[in-house]
């Protein structure tokens, strides 16, 4: 008994299982959520687990029990294809064409209206 | 057939750094077949110019260290920090404040599960962990080595305790170690409610009969020691390798100003008096005030002794939680071998 006169577990308890019965092993599961609907699934953490369903309850006391995620995902990290070659990702190549801001068009909108005899349209109220 | 990318037109090389969306901090300049003092220093260029590491990239094994040594530390104090708060669990006087610190008490093991899960990516597995603190080898914060000897210590600790941790913990949510910033995001979140919690404890308190107040201004004189020596003494900067690769973002004495700064007013406006007839709060010199307005708190300096003692697990009550750690790892072992074992052999 401790000065606060409480025991954790008393004796008799469970009996752990046989050393050749434990064949499972821990391993990282990622855990994703969703903090209201139509929000992205989001990284939140990860967790140490044997199998998904365990990983589902360590997630969920993890990353949901003051109700902050209505929807959970967990991944085994072993399971997560990866790609973070930024040569790939992020090529050092031109790619303006590809957003709005690669058409830089005033000079030549300026010079079509002079070619059509125009006015720029005065913007509305 | 062609390369689709070979018909791509090339940057000049002037144009190749200029990624956007400040992308270049997601770049990884050192590779592989690089000479490690090369890598080394592109390494160091990263962090300091405020690029994060993440568990995959390379790091030299000085910085996984120090990491790891920062992280194992924290979630210690996490664990550690719930025993004396969970001997008042059974005591708490109503129904509402037993749940608010069961649920408190829950978050902090929470907190030590996602740090160790930190500590872990790095390398050192759990047991590991559990057998270097019950050694000695790793220590826990100071304060959670003091006895809680009365409901206003509950009040105290997670009111003040919490802020001053708070107070690091949100320096550390720009930590250049990526997993260990955003756990700090998350933790940060849930101590908000702890501090409330506290706060609530102790103005309830003093709203009430004399020796209730009596008692939150004993819990405080007894606190205020080991608060002020929570930061740790004052370093130099220029020497401090958590700070030189931003593994945390302040130094000691800033932590300390600013817990003053917050914490001194609210605690004063309460009636209660700080047991340090030196503190005040000097407007001439230093840049101790938020936002780095003049002006520095002046203290009697802290018992630099008696942190050593305590935090080397000599404080009054470093070996009965040690103990207590020990025995509930002992009991609890079959459940960590029932979740590996086969199905069947779980009777
Ligand atoms: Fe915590
Ligand atoms: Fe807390």
């Amino acid at each position: 008994m401790t000065e606060n006169g409480d025991r954790m577990i008393d004796e008799g308890g469970p009996v752990a299982p046989a050393a050749d019965a434990i064949t499972g092993v821990l391993e990282p599961y990622e855990v994703f959520r969703q903090e209201k609907d139509g929000d992205p699934m989001r990284h939140g953490g990860n967790v140490m687990a044997p199998d998904a369903e365990l990983a589902l309850h360590y997630a969920r006391e993890m990353f949901g029990r003051r109700g902050e995620s209505i929807r959970l995902w967990v991944v085994r990290r072993a399971d997560i294809a990866v790609l973070e070659d930024l040569d790939l990702l992020q090529p050092p190549l031109d790619r303006s064409f590809k957003k709005p801001g690669g058409y830089v068009m005033r000079d030549k909108l300026a010079a079509a209206r002079e070619r059509a005899g125009t006015a720029k349209p005065k913007a509305r109220e | 057939m062609t390369d689709p990318r070979a018909l791509d037109p090339i940057l000049a090389p002037r144009d190749r750094t200029d990624r956007p969306d400040g992308a270049d901090r997601t770049a990884r300049p050192w590779n592989d077949d690089l000479p490690h003092d090369e890598r080394y220093e592109l390494f160091e260029v990263h962090v300091l110019a405020g690029g994060k590491i993440e568990p995959n990239d390379w790091m030299p094994d000085e910085y996984r260290t120090a990491v790891l040594r920062f992280v194992e530390m924290h979630a210690n104090s996490e664990l550690m920090g719930v025993l004396p708060e969970r001997e008042w669990i059974m005591r708490a006087p109503t129904l509402r404040r037993k749940l608010a610190l069961t649920a408190k008490v829950q978050d902090e093991v929470g907190h030590a599960q996602l740090l160790y899960r930190v500590a872990e990516d790095l390398g050192k597995p759990r047991e590991a962990m559990f057998d270097d603190l019950l050694a000695g080898k790793t220590k826990f914060h100071n304060v959670f080595h003091y006895p809680t000897r009365t409901w206003a210590d509950i009040g105290i600790i997670a009111w003040l305790v919490d802020a001053a941790a708070i107070v690091a913990q949100q320096a550390l949510r720009d930590s250049s170690y990526g997993p260990y910033a955003r756990t700090m995001q998350k933790i940060c979140w849930e101590e908000s409610v702890h501090i409330m919690h506290g706060r609530d404890v102790v103005v309830t308190l003093m709203t009430g009969t004399d020796s209730q107040r009596a008692m939150v201004q004993e819990a405080l004189d007894r606190w205020w020691g080991p608060l002020m020596q929570m930061h740790g003494p004052r370093s130099d900067r220029t020497k401090d390798r958590d700070l030189h690769w931003r593994i945390k973002a302040k130094t000691s004495e800033e932590l300390r100003q600013e817990f003053l700064t917050i914490y001194v007013p609210r605690i004063l406006e309460l009636g209660l008096t700080i047991p340090d007839p030196a503190l005040s709060f000097d407007k001439a010199t230093g840049e101790g005030g938020e936002a780095g307005e003049p002006g520095e708190w002046r203290y009697t300096d802290p018992d630099w002794a008696e942190l050593r003692t305590v935090v080397t697990n000599h404080g009054p009550m470093s070996e009965e939680r040690l103990e207590f750690r020990r025995v509930s790892r002992e009991a609890t072992a079959w459940v960590r071998a029932a979740i590996l074992a086969e199905p069947r052999a779980v009777a």
